[in-house]
């Protein structure tokens, strides 16, 4: 819709016209200020944690092992340059050979959610499948924390 | 021809000052929209419902995404 109204503008006389192609979806997924009736609904970014352990692909397990254990989460998620999260690492894969690096012992591409999804739709999924954390990204993949459970609680 | 902008580009574009539109019909602008943004659907959009627009300053819209 926007590529035409893009075009209709031009031929209106504009001519400094751009299409933003992401849109809409691109913004909320950014958790950027919004207006309108839903403006105020609650996000599940607002309720994100920062205090995972991370680490970087070539870190040793023997390092990571005893963060994830100090840690209140029994994992780490493995992040690139930029923090773009590139997998995660449970505890169990975090007891084997303390020099192997953390690439290897991860599990790529782990699910994630947008900072823009309601909060009671994520306290839904979480309850569908059991689950207790769910790990959330912006739209570049950039690891921005997790979400508990019990803070979306009451949604 | 229009060109295609991602975020970073629209930002730019904002904080310098241009003028951003929704394309999309109006109950779908009421329910939620970009701060700042104000709402010409694509079917009202005529020399008429633009007129306010100063053709001086960069004019960014947007709908819901490029699908």
């Amino acid at each position: 819709m926007s590529p035409r109204a893009a075009c209709r503008l031009e031929t209106l006389g504009f001519q400094q016209v751009y299409d933003y192609v992401t849109g809409k979806a691109d913004w909320l997924a950014r958790g950027l200020p919004t207006e309108g009736e839903r403006a105020g609904e609650r996000r599940v970014g607002e309720v994100a944690r920062q205090d995972v352990v991370t680490c970087l692909r070539s870190e040793r397990l023997g390092d990571v092992q005893p963060r994830v254990e100090a840690s209140p989460y029994g994992f780490a998620l493995v992040v690139a340059d930029g923090d773009v999260l590139l997998g995660r690492l449970r505890r169990a894969a975090l007891q084997g050979d303390p020099e192997g690096t953390a690439e290897p012992a991860m599990e790529p591409g782990p699910s994630t959610v947008r900072i823009d999804m309601a909060r009671d739709k994520l306290a839904e999924r979480l309850d569908k499948g059991g689950y207790k954390t769910a790990v959330v990204t912006n739209p570049e993949g950039v690891l921005v924390g997790i979400a508990r459970r019990e803070d979306l609680a009451g949604e | 021809m229009p060109r295609a902008a991602l975020y970073e580009e629209v930002r730019e574009l904002l904080d310098d000052g241009a003028q951003l539109i929704e394309v999309l019909p109006e109950a779908e602008y009421a329910e939620l929209h970009l701060a700042g943004a104000r709402n010409i659907p694509l079917k009202r959009l005529d020399a008429e419902t633009t007129a306010d627009l100063d053709p001086a300053r960069p004019v960014v819209v947007y709908c819901h995404d490029a699908l």
